[in-house]
Protein backbone atom coordinates (compact mmCIF):
# COMPACT_ATOMS: atom_id res chain seq x y z
CA UNK A 1 0.00 0.00 0.00
CA UNK A 2 1.19 3.15 -0.66
CA UNK A 3 0.30 6.85 -0.98
CA UNK A 4 0.04 6.75 -4.83
CA UNK A 5 -2.18 3.82 -4.82
CA UNK A 6 -4.44 5.69 -2.04
CA UNK A 7 -4.40 8.80 -4.67
CA UNK A 8 -5.57 6.48 -7.32
CA UNK A 9 -8.31 4.93 -5.46
CA UNK A 10 -9.86 8.12 -4.47
CA UNK A 11 -9.45 9.57 -7.84
CA UNK A 12 -11.30 6.18 -8.91
CA UNK A 13 -13.92 6.64 -5.71
CA UNK A 14 -14.48 10.13 -7.10
CA UNK A 15 -15.01 9.15 -11.10
CA UNK A 16 -17.84 6.95 -10.52
CA UNK A 17 -19.57 8.01 -7.17
CA UNK A 18 -19.08 11.32 -7.00
CA UNK A 19 -21.86 12.94 -7.37
CA UNK A 20 -23.51 10.53 -5.41
CA UNK A 21 -20.78 11.64 -2.39
CA UNK A 22 -21.74 15.07 -3.36
CA UNK A 23 -25.49 14.55 -2.40
CA UNK A 24 -24.94 12.42 0.42
CA UNK A 25 -22.97 16.09 1.40
CA UNK A 26 -25.74 18.26 0.84
CA UNK A 27 -28.18 15.94 2.65
CA UNK A 28 -26.06 16.09 5.37
CA UNK A 29 -25.47 19.85 5.35
CA UNK A 30 -29.27 20.86 4.65
CA UNK A 31 -30.24 18.41 7.55
CA UNK A 32 -27.66 20.27 9.96
CA UNK A 33 -28.92 23.64 8.51
CA UNK A 34 -32.24 23.31 9.30
CA UNK A 35 -31.89 21.24 12.42
CA UNK A 36 -29.73 23.59 13.95
CA UNK A 37 -32.28 26.54 13.20
CA UNK A 38 -35.31 24.84 14.16
CA UNK A 39 -33.58 23.34 17.52
CA UNK A 40 -32.52 27.21 18.51
CA UNK A 41 -36.04 28.11 18.15
CA UNK A 42 -36.84 25.47 20.35
CA UNK A 43 -34.08 26.31 22.27
CA UNK A 44 -35.45 30.30 22.47
CA UNK A 45 -38.61 29.12 23.57
CA UNK A 46 -37.58 27.20 26.26
CA UNK A 47 -35.10 29.54 27.65
CA UNK A 48 -37.48 31.99 27.37
CA UNK A 49 -40.32 30.25 29.17
CA UNK A 50 -38.45 29.63 31.78
CA UNK A 51 -36.62 32.89 32.60
CA UNK A 52 -40.24 34.41 32.71
CA UNK A 53 -39.47 36.50 35.98
CA UNK A 54 -42.13 34.91 39.05
CA UNK A 55 -42.31 36.81 41.95
CA UNK A 56 -44.02 35.41 45.61
CA UNK A 57 -46.53 38.43 45.17
CA UNK A 58 -47.80 36.96 41.82
CA UNK A 59 -51.29 35.60 41.27
CA UNK A 60 -51.48 31.57 42.05
CA UNK A 61 -52.60 30.50 38.65
CA UNK A 62 -49.59 32.09 37.08
CA UNK A 63 -47.08 30.51 39.50
CA UNK A 64 -48.41 27.33 39.02
CA UNK A 65 -48.92 27.47 35.63
CA UNK A 66 -45.03 28.29 34.97
CA UNK A 67 -43.86 25.69 37.60
CA UNK A 68 -45.92 23.25 35.54
CA UNK A 69 -44.10 25.03 33.09
CA UNK A 70 -40.59 24.21 34.39
CA UNK A 71 -40.87 21.38 34.76
CA UNK A 72 -41.99 20.03 31.92
CA UNK A 73 -39.13 21.56 30.18
CA UNK A 74 -36.35 20.36 32.60
CA UNK A 75 -37.75 16.61 31.61
CA UNK A 76 -37.60 17.60 27.75
CA UNK A 77 -34.03 18.48 28.38
CA UNK A 78 -33.16 15.58 30.61
CA UNK A 79 -34.65 12.91 28.48
CA UNK A 80 -33.10 14.16 25.26
CA UNK A 81 -30.22 14.80 26.91
CA UNK A 82 -29.37 12.05 28.64
CA UNK A 83 -29.99 9.56 25.43
CA UNK A 84 -27.87 8.43 22.91
CA UNK A 85 -29.25 10.55 19.72
CA UNK A 86 -28.88 7.09 17.64
CA UNK A 87 -31.79 5.40 19.86
CA UNK A 88 -33.97 8.64 20.02
CA UNK A 89 -33.99 8.33 15.89
CA UNK A 90 -35.02 4.23 16.30
CA UNK A 91 -37.43 4.86 19.33
CA UNK A 92 -39.04 7.75 17.92
CA UNK A 93 -39.28 6.27 14.00
CA UNK A 94 -40.64 3.05 15.54
CA UNK A 95 -42.71 4.62 18.19
CA UNK A 96 -45.17 6.41 16.01
CA UNK A 97 -46.27 3.59 13.92
CA UNK A 98 -46.39 1.01 16.85
CA UNK A 99 -48.46 3.24 19.56
CA UNK A 100 -51.09 4.47 16.57
CA UNK A 101 -51.59 0.40 15.03
CA UNK A 102 -49.61 1.36 12.30
CA UNK A 103 -52.24 4.47 11.34
CA UNK A 104 -50.01 6.74 11.22
CA UNK A 105 -46.18 6.32 9.60
CA UNK A 106 -43.70 8.88 9.24
CA UNK A 107 -44.38 10.14 5.29
CA UNK A 108 -40.43 10.19 4.92
CA UNK A 109 -37.02 8.70 6.32
CA UNK A 110 -36.33 12.97 6.60
CA UNK A 111 -39.50 13.55 8.55
CA UNK A 112 -37.90 11.60 11.59
CA UNK A 113 -35.04 12.46 11.02
CA UNK A 114 -35.93 16.28 10.93
CA UNK A 115 -37.60 15.82 14.07
CA UNK A 116 -34.88 13.62 16.04
CA UNK A 117 -32.17 16.12 15.64
CA UNK A 118 -33.97 19.25 16.03
CA UNK A 119 -35.45 18.13 19.33
CA UNK A 120 -31.94 16.97 20.39
CA UNK A 121 -30.59 20.46 19.46
CA UNK A 122 -32.82 21.97 21.30
CA UNK A 123 -32.71 20.06 24.36
CA UNK A 124 -29.16 21.78 24.49
CA UNK A 125 -29.97 25.21 23.15
CA UNK A 126 -32.52 24.92 25.92
CA UNK A 127 -30.18 25.69 28.37
CA UNK A 128 -27.71 27.27 26.45
CA UNK A 129 -30.57 29.91 25.85
CA UNK A 130 -31.02 30.08 29.40
CA UNK A 131 -27.44 30.60 30.68
CA UNK A 132 -27.47 33.35 27.81
CA UNK A 133 -29.82 35.21 29.18
CA UNK A 134 -28.84 34.68 33.16
CA UNK A 135 -25.85 36.23 31.69
CA UNK A 136 -27.22 39.64 31.00
CA UNK A 137 -26.24 42.07 33.13
CA UNK A 138 -29.83 42.95 35.40
CA UNK A 139 -28.54 46.75 34.70
CA UNK A 140 -30.12 45.91 31.33
CA UNK A 141 -33.79 44.94 32.65
CA UNK A 142 -33.65 47.47 34.74
CA UNK A 143 -32.49 50.60 32.05
CA UNK A 144 -35.50 49.05 30.03
CA UNK A 145 -38.00 48.93 32.80
CA UNK A 146 -36.92 52.52 33.91
CA UNK A 147 -38.07 53.92 30.40
CA UNK A 148 -41.43 52.17 30.61
CA UNK A 149 -40.43 48.89 28.55
CA UNK A 150 -43.07 45.57 28.83
CA UNK A 151 -40.96 42.38 29.67
CA UNK A 152 -41.54 41.03 26.45
CA UNK A 153 -39.74 44.61 24.67
CA UNK A 154 -37.41 43.89 27.03
CA UNK A 155 -36.71 40.57 26.04
CA UNK A 156 -36.99 41.18 22.46
CA UNK A 157 -35.09 44.93 22.21
CA UNK A 158 -32.65 44.04 24.73
CA UNK A 159 -32.08 40.88 26.35
CA UNK A 160 -32.42 38.35 23.37
CA UNK A 161 -30.32 40.52 21.43
CA UNK A 162 -27.47 40.61 23.74
CA UNK A 163 -28.42 36.76 24.61
CA UNK A 164 -27.98 35.94 21.03
CA UNK A 165 -24.53 37.50 20.98
CA UNK A 166 -22.85 35.95 24.04
CA UNK A 167 -24.19 31.79 22.79
CA UNK A 168 -23.86 32.46 18.77
CA UNK A 169 -19.88 30.43 19.61
CA UNK A 170 -22.41 27.95 21.36
CA UNK A 171 -25.05 27.72 18.09
CA UNK A 172 -21.82 27.11 16.25
CA UNK A 173 -20.47 24.59 18.38
CA UNK A 174 -23.91 22.50 18.23
CA UNK A 175 -24.28 23.06 14.49
CA UNK A 176 -20.73 21.19 13.91
CA UNK A 177 -21.78 18.53 16.29
CA UNK A 178 -24.85 18.14 14.14
CA UNK A 179 -23.12 18.21 10.85
CA UNK A 180 -21.09 15.23 12.35
CA UNK A 181 -23.61 13.37 14.51
CA UNK A 182 -26.32 13.30 11.46
CA UNK A 183 -24.34 10.30 10.48
CA UNK A 184 -26.50 8.21 13.66
CA UNK A 185 -29.79 8.82 11.12
CA UNK A 186 -28.30 6.15 8.88
CA UNK A 187 -29.59 3.77 11.38
CA UNK A 188 -33.75 4.43 10.37
CA UNK A 189 -32.49 4.86 6.67
CA UNK A 190 -31.44 8.25 6.03
CA UNK A 191 -28.70 8.40 3.14
CA UNK A 192 -26.81 11.19 4.31
CA UNK A 193 -22.65 11.61 4.00
CA UNK A 194 -21.88 8.86 5.35
CA UNK A 195 -24.86 6.59 4.47
CA UNK A 196 -22.94 7.23 0.99
CA UNK A 197 -19.57 5.35 2.30
CA UNK A 198 -21.72 2.45 2.78
CA UNK A 199 -23.10 2.19 -0.03
CA UNK A 200 -20.11 2.71 -1.97
CA UNK A 201 -17.97 0.35 -0.03
CA UNK A 202 -20.77 -2.05 -0.68
CA UNK A 203 -20.05 -2.24 -4.49
CA UNK A 204 -16.53 -1.93 -4.17
CA UNK A 205 -14.96 -2.89 -1.32
CA UNK A 206 -12.63 0.45 -0.92
CA UNK A 207 -13.06 0.88 2.83
CA UNK A 208 -10.18 2.89 3.57
CA UNK A 209 -10.13 4.89 0.19
CA UNK A 210 -13.78 5.91 0.72
CA UNK A 211 -13.13 6.54 4.37
CA UNK A 212 -10.30 8.75 3.21
CA UNK A 213 -12.98 10.73 1.22
CA UNK A 214 -15.13 10.59 4.02
CA UNK A 215 -12.88 12.19 6.76
CA UNK A 216 -11.93 14.97 3.97
CA UNK A 217 -15.01 15.59 3.25
CA UNK A 218 -16.39 16.25 6.43
CA UNK A 219 -13.46 18.27 7.93
CA UNK A 220 -14.08 20.54 4.48
CA UNK A 221 -17.85 21.19 6.19
CA UNK A 222 -17.32 21.80 9.44
CA UNK A 223 -13.93 24.25 8.38
CA UNK A 224 -15.98 26.18 6.47
CA UNK A 225 -18.69 26.49 8.57
CA UNK A 226 -16.44 27.58 11.21
CA UNK A 227 -14.82 30.07 8.72
CA UNK A 228 -18.52 31.97 8.56
CA UNK A 229 -19.25 31.34 12.01
CA UNK A 230 -16.68 33.53 13.14
CA UNK A 231 -17.31 35.85 10.30
CA UNK A 232 -20.99 36.22 11.23
CA UNK A 233 -19.55 36.69 15.14
CA UNK A 234 -17.52 39.42 13.79
CA UNK A 235 -20.22 41.60 11.31
CA UNK A 236 -22.55 41.14 14.77
CA UNK A 237 -19.77 42.61 16.89
CA UNK A 238 -19.68 45.93 14.78
CA UNK A 239 -16.93 48.40 13.74
CA UNK A 240 -14.21 49.02 16.45
CA UNK A 241 -14.44 52.86 15.72
CA UNK A 242 -17.21 55.11 14.74
CA UNK A 243 -17.52 58.58 13.15
CA UNK A 244 -16.92 61.70 15.40
CA UNK A 245 -19.03 64.65 14.21
CA UNK A 246 -17.18 67.52 15.75
CA UNK A 247 -15.77 67.84 19.06
CA UNK A 248 -17.33 67.04 22.54
CA UNK A 249 -18.31 70.14 24.04
CA UNK A 250 -18.49 69.37 27.75
CA UNK A 251 -16.36 66.54 27.97
CA UNK A 252 -13.59 67.84 30.53
CA UNK A 253 -9.88 66.64 29.65
CA UNK A 254 -9.88 62.98 30.79
CA UNK A 255 -12.41 62.53 28.24
CA UNK A 256 -10.13 63.61 25.92
CA UNK A 257 -7.14 62.63 27.09
CA UNK A 258 -8.28 59.09 26.91
CA UNK A 259 -9.22 59.55 23.14
CA UNK A 260 -6.21 61.13 22.47
CA UNK A 261 -3.99 58.38 23.49
CA UNK A 262 -5.82 55.60 21.99
CA UNK A 263 -5.43 57.71 18.73
CA UNK A 264 -1.74 58.39 19.15
CA UNK A 265 -1.41 54.01 20.29
CA UNK A 266 -2.78 53.45 16.41
CA UNK A 267 -0.51 56.47 15.43
CA UNK A 268 2.55 54.32 17.09
CA UNK A 269 2.02 50.85 15.67
CA UNK A 270 1.61 52.08 11.93
CA UNK A 271 4.90 53.44 12.67
CA UNK A 272 6.25 50.26 14.13
CA UNK B 1 -45.26 75.54 45.04
CA UNK B 2 -46.66 73.69 42.32
CA UNK B 3 -48.94 70.84 42.21
CA UNK B 4 -48.18 67.82 44.38
CA UNK B 5 -46.59 65.31 42.01
CA UNK B 6 -45.78 62.55 44.53
CA UNK B 7 -47.13 61.39 47.68
CA UNK B 8 -45.20 58.50 49.58
CA UNK B 9 -46.82 57.88 52.55
CA UNK B 10 -46.08 55.30 55.55
CA UNK B 11 -43.72 53.62 53.06
CA UNK B 12 -41.64 50.41 54.32
CA UNK B 13 -39.58 47.79 52.35
CA UNK B 14 -38.08 44.86 54.15
CA UNK B 15 -35.75 42.22 52.33
CA UNK B 16 -36.35 39.20 54.45
CA UNK B 17 -35.85 40.40 57.95
CA UNK B 18 -33.54 43.46 56.97
CA UNK B 19 -35.64 46.31 57.45
CA UNK B 20 -34.59 49.11 54.83
CA UNK B 21 -37.16 51.45 54.99
CA UNK B 22 -39.34 52.13 57.54
CA UNK B 23 -43.02 54.26 57.88
CA UNK B 24 -41.72 57.25 55.03
CA UNK B 25 -42.94 60.22 54.41
CA UNK B 26 -42.41 62.27 51.51
CA UNK B 27 -43.87 64.30 48.61
CA UNK B 28 -42.79 65.96 45.65
CA UNK B 29 -44.16 68.93 43.94
CA UNK B 30 -43.69 70.37 40.55
CA UNK B 31 -40.56 71.77 40.05
CA UNK B 32 -38.99 70.73 42.90
CA UNK B 33 -35.38 69.50 42.65
CA UNK B 34 -35.13 66.95 46.01
CA UNK B 35 -31.53 65.80 46.98
CA UNK B 36 -31.21 63.21 49.40
CA UNK B 37 -28.33 62.49 51.64
CA UNK B 38 -27.07 60.10 54.19
CA UNK B 39 -24.31 57.40 54.41
CA UNK B 40 -24.63 54.12 52.73
CA UNK B 41 -27.15 51.73 53.38
CA UNK B 42 -29.30 54.45 54.76
CA UNK B 43 -32.00 53.14 52.57
CA UNK B 44 -31.56 56.80 50.05
CA UNK B 45 -31.30 54.41 46.84
CA UNK B 46 -33.96 51.99 47.85
CA UNK B 47 -36.74 54.59 48.17
CA UNK B 48 -35.90 55.51 44.83
CA UNK B 49 -36.43 52.61 42.95
CA UNK B 50 -39.39 52.22 45.45
CA UNK B 51 -40.88 55.14 44.04
CA UNK B 52 -39.48 53.79 40.32
CA UNK B 53 -41.14 50.15 41.35
CA UNK B 54 -38.06 48.65 40.63
CA UNK B 55 -38.26 47.09 44.28
CA UNK B 56 -41.75 46.60 45.31
CA UNK B 57 -42.43 48.74 48.32
CA UNK B 58 -43.31 45.79 51.43
CA UNK B 59 -46.03 48.52 52.83
CA UNK B 60 -47.37 51.73 52.20
CA UNK B 61 -48.79 53.99 49.58
CA UNK B 62 -47.48 56.10 46.39
CA UNK B 63 -49.47 58.32 45.01
CA UNK B 64 -48.38 59.65 41.29
CA UNK B 65 -51.06 62.57 40.81
CA UNK B 66 -53.05 60.88 43.43
CA UNK B 67 -53.28 57.57 42.01
CA UNK B 68 -51.60 54.49 43.98
CA UNK B 69 -49.10 52.78 41.96
CA UNK B 70 -48.90 50.08 44.28
CA UNK B 71 -52.57 48.98 43.29
CA UNK B 72 -53.41 46.12 41.28
CA UNK B 73 -54.12 46.65 37.71
CA UNK B 74 -51.85 50.02 37.77
CA UNK B 75 -50.32 50.45 34.51
CA UNK B 76 -46.69 50.71 35.87
CA UNK B 77 -44.91 50.93 32.49
CA UNK B 78 -46.61 53.77 31.57
CA UNK B 79 -46.06 54.69 34.97
CA UNK B 80 -42.13 54.50 34.44
CA UNK B 81 -42.61 56.27 30.91
CA UNK B 82 -43.21 59.12 32.88
CA UNK B 83 -40.76 58.74 35.86
CA UNK B 84 -37.34 58.99 34.73
CA UNK B 85 -34.58 57.09 35.97
CA UNK B 86 -30.56 57.55 35.81
CA UNK B 87 -28.60 54.63 37.54
CA UNK B 88 -25.52 54.66 39.13
CA UNK B 89 -23.84 52.27 36.87
CA UNK B 90 -25.61 53.90 33.58
CA UNK B 91 -27.31 51.03 32.19
CA UNK B 92 -27.30 52.03 28.48
CA UNK B 93 -28.40 49.10 25.99
CA UNK B 94 -24.74 47.93 25.33
CA UNK B 95 -26.74 46.19 21.93
CA UNK B 96 -27.25 50.03 20.58
CA UNK B 97 -25.47 52.40 19.43
CA UNK B 98 -25.54 55.93 21.42
CA UNK B 99 -28.70 57.41 19.19
CA UNK B 100 -30.38 54.00 19.21
CA UNK B 101 -30.50 54.01 23.19
CA UNK B 102 -32.11 57.25 23.20
CA UNK B 103 -34.89 56.19 20.39
CA UNK B 104 -35.53 52.78 22.07
CA UNK B 105 -38.58 54.36 24.22
CA UNK B 106 -39.49 57.00 22.17
CA UNK B 107 -39.70 53.96 19.54
CA UNK B 108 -41.47 50.76 21.25
CA UNK B 109 -42.98 52.72 24.39
CA UNK B 110 -44.42 56.02 22.57
CA UNK B 111 -44.85 54.38 19.34
CA UNK B 112 -43.49 57.68 17.46
CA UNK B 113 -42.47 57.24 13.64
CA UNK B 114 -38.94 56.80 13.68
CA UNK B 115 -37.97 60.03 11.94
CA UNK B 116 -39.82 61.76 15.04
CA UNK B 117 -37.82 59.51 17.21
CA UNK B 118 -34.92 60.43 15.69
CA UNK B 119 -35.29 64.35 16.09
CA UNK B 120 -36.20 64.29 19.76
CA UNK B 121 -33.51 62.16 20.67
CA UNK B 122 -30.90 64.19 18.69
CA UNK B 123 -32.06 66.95 20.65
CA UNK B 124 -31.51 65.67 23.68
CA UNK B 125 -28.40 64.08 22.62
CA UNK B 126 -27.21 67.36 21.71
CA UNK B 127 -28.47 69.10 25.33
CA UNK B 128 -26.01 66.98 26.88
CA UNK B 129 -22.90 67.63 24.37
CA UNK B 130 -23.15 64.06 23.25
CA UNK B 131 -24.35 64.57 19.80
CA UNK B 132 -21.03 63.58 18.03
CA UNK B 133 -20.93 60.15 19.54
CA UNK B 134 -24.31 59.41 18.10
CA UNK B 135 -22.90 56.56 16.04
CA UNK B 136 -20.81 55.23 18.82
CA UNK B 137 -21.50 52.18 21.39
CA UNK B 138 -21.99 52.33 25.08
CA UNK B 139 -18.41 50.61 25.10
CA UNK B 140 -16.73 52.91 23.02
CA UNK B 141 -17.16 55.94 25.17
CA UNK B 142 -16.15 57.32 28.94
CA UNK B 143 -17.89 57.30 32.01
CA UNK B 144 -19.39 60.22 31.92
CA UNK B 145 -20.18 60.22 28.41
CA UNK B 146 -22.19 57.17 29.38
CA UNK B 147 -24.20 59.11 32.11
CA UNK B 148 -24.99 62.20 29.60
CA UNK B 149 -26.09 59.93 27.28
CA UNK B 150 -27.99 57.82 30.07
CA UNK B 151 -29.47 61.08 31.05
CA UNK B 152 -30.55 62.23 27.45
CA UNK B 153 -32.40 58.85 27.37
CA UNK B 154 -34.55 59.48 30.28
CA UNK B 155 -35.10 63.12 28.78
CA UNK B 156 -36.43 61.95 25.73
CA UNK B 157 -38.75 59.97 27.19
CA UNK B 158 -40.39 63.92 28.41
CA UNK B 159 -40.57 62.71 32.16
CA UNK B 160 -42.62 64.20 34.82
CA UNK B 161 -39.97 63.70 37.50
CA UNK B 162 -36.28 62.37 37.09
CA UNK B 163 -34.68 60.23 39.11
CA UNK B 164 -30.73 60.24 39.51
CA UNK B 165 -29.63 57.36 41.53
CA UNK B 166 -25.95 58.20 42.44
CA UNK B 167 -25.27 59.49 39.25
CA UNK B 168 -21.71 60.59 40.02
CA UNK B 169 -21.11 57.88 42.18
CA UNK B 170 -19.32 55.71 39.33
CA UNK B 171 -17.22 58.59 37.86
CA UNK B 172 -13.73 60.47 38.09
CA UNK B 173 -13.80 63.31 39.84
CA UNK B 174 -13.06 65.24 36.35
CA UNK B 175 -16.23 63.31 34.68
CA UNK B 176 -18.65 64.33 37.91
CA UNK B 177 -17.67 67.57 36.82
CA UNK B 178 -19.27 67.15 33.14
CA UNK B 179 -22.60 65.10 34.18
CA UNK B 180 -23.05 67.45 37.12
CA UNK B 181 -22.81 70.43 34.23
CA UNK B 182 -25.78 69.00 32.16
CA UNK B 183 -27.89 68.44 35.51
CA UNK B 184 -27.39 71.88 36.93
CA UNK B 185 -28.81 73.24 33.48
CA UNK B 186 -31.59 70.84 33.99
CA UNK B 187 -32.39 72.28 37.64
CA UNK B 188 -32.53 76.01 35.50
CA UNK B 189 -34.96 74.37 32.89
CA UNK B 190 -37.32 73.33 36.05
CA UNK B 191 -37.80 70.00 35.64
CA UNK B 192 -38.67 68.04 38.80
CA UNK B 193 -36.06 65.84 40.04
CA UNK B 194 -35.40 63.08 43.07
CA UNK B 195 -31.60 63.12 43.43
CA UNK B 196 -29.53 60.76 45.74
CA UNK B 197 -26.08 61.79 46.18
CA UNK B 198 -23.12 62.10 47.72
CA UNK B 199 -22.36 65.40 45.77
CA UNK B 200 -23.09 67.53 48.88
CA UNK B 201 -22.22 70.75 46.90
CA UNK B 202 -24.53 69.67 43.91
CA UNK B 203 -26.80 69.06 47.48
CA UNK B 204 -26.01 72.34 49.23
CA UNK B 205 -26.04 74.92 46.04
CA UNK B 206 -28.05 73.51 43.24
CA UNK B 207 -31.18 71.39 45.20
CA UNK B 208 -34.45 73.08 46.23
CA UNK B 209 -34.65 71.05 49.31
CA UNK B 210 -32.74 68.47 51.26
CA UNK B 211 -33.76 64.93 52.86
CA UNK B 212 -31.36 63.43 55.21
CA UNK B 213 -31.89 60.10 55.43
CA UNK B 214 -29.98 57.22 58.04
CA UNK B 215 -31.01 53.58 58.84
CA UNK B 216 -33.90 53.98 57.00
CA UNK B 217 -35.86 56.87 58.26
CA UNK B 218 -36.27 60.20 56.99
CA UNK B 219 -34.30 62.30 60.19
CA UNK B 220 -34.74 66.00 58.17
CA UNK B 221 -36.40 67.41 55.37
CA UNK B 222 -36.03 71.05 54.46
CA UNK B 223 -34.07 73.69 52.71
CA UNK B 224 -30.79 73.12 52.01
CA UNK B 225 -29.62 76.57 53.74
CA UNK B 226 -31.34 75.19 57.04
CA UNK B 227 -29.98 71.03 56.81
CA UNK B 228 -26.68 72.46 55.86
CA UNK B 229 -26.37 75.59 57.70
CA UNK B 230 -28.10 74.59 61.16
CA UNK B 231 -29.38 71.10 61.27
CA UNK B 232 -31.67 70.63 64.24
CA UNK B 233 -30.78 66.59 64.88
CA UNK B 234 -27.52 65.74 66.32
CA UNK B 235 -27.70 62.71 63.20
CA UNK B 236 -27.46 65.04 60.22
CA UNK B 237 -24.61 67.37 61.88
CA UNK B 238 -22.58 64.13 62.95
CA UNK B 239 -23.09 63.02 59.04
CA UNK B 240 -22.54 66.31 57.72
CA UNK B 241 -19.40 66.74 60.07
CA UNK B 242 -17.79 63.36 58.98
CA UNK B 243 -18.18 65.21 55.32
CA UNK B 244 -16.95 68.45 55.66
CA UNK B 245 -13.93 67.49 58.23
CA UNK B 246 -12.10 65.56 55.59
Amino acid sequence: MSFAQLFSDIVKLWKNYGTIYLTGMWKTVSLAVICTLVGCLIGFLCGILQTIPCARTDHVAKRSLLGLLRALIRIYVEVFRGTPMILQAVFVYYGLPYFTNNTVQWSSVWMAAFTVVSINTGAYMAETVRGGILSVDPGQTEGAKAIGMTHVQTMLNVILPQALRSILPQIGNNFIINLKDTSVMFIIGYTEFFATHKAVVGATFLYFPSATVEMIGYLFMTLVSSFLLRWWEKKIDGSDSFDLATKDTLAHTSGLVRFRSRFSNKMEERGR
Amino acid sequence: MGEVLLQVSHLSKNFGSNVVLRDIDFSVSRGDVTSVIGSSGSGKSTLLRCINLLETPTSGQILFHGKDITARGYNVAAYRAKVGMVFQSFNLFSNMTVLENCMIGLRKVMHQDRATAERTARRYLDKVGMSPYINAKPRQISGGQKQRVAIARALAMEPEVLLFDEPTSALDPQMVGEVLDVMKALVREGLTMIVVTHEMAFARDVSSRTVFMKDGIIWEDGAPEQIFGNPEKQETKEFLSRFFDR
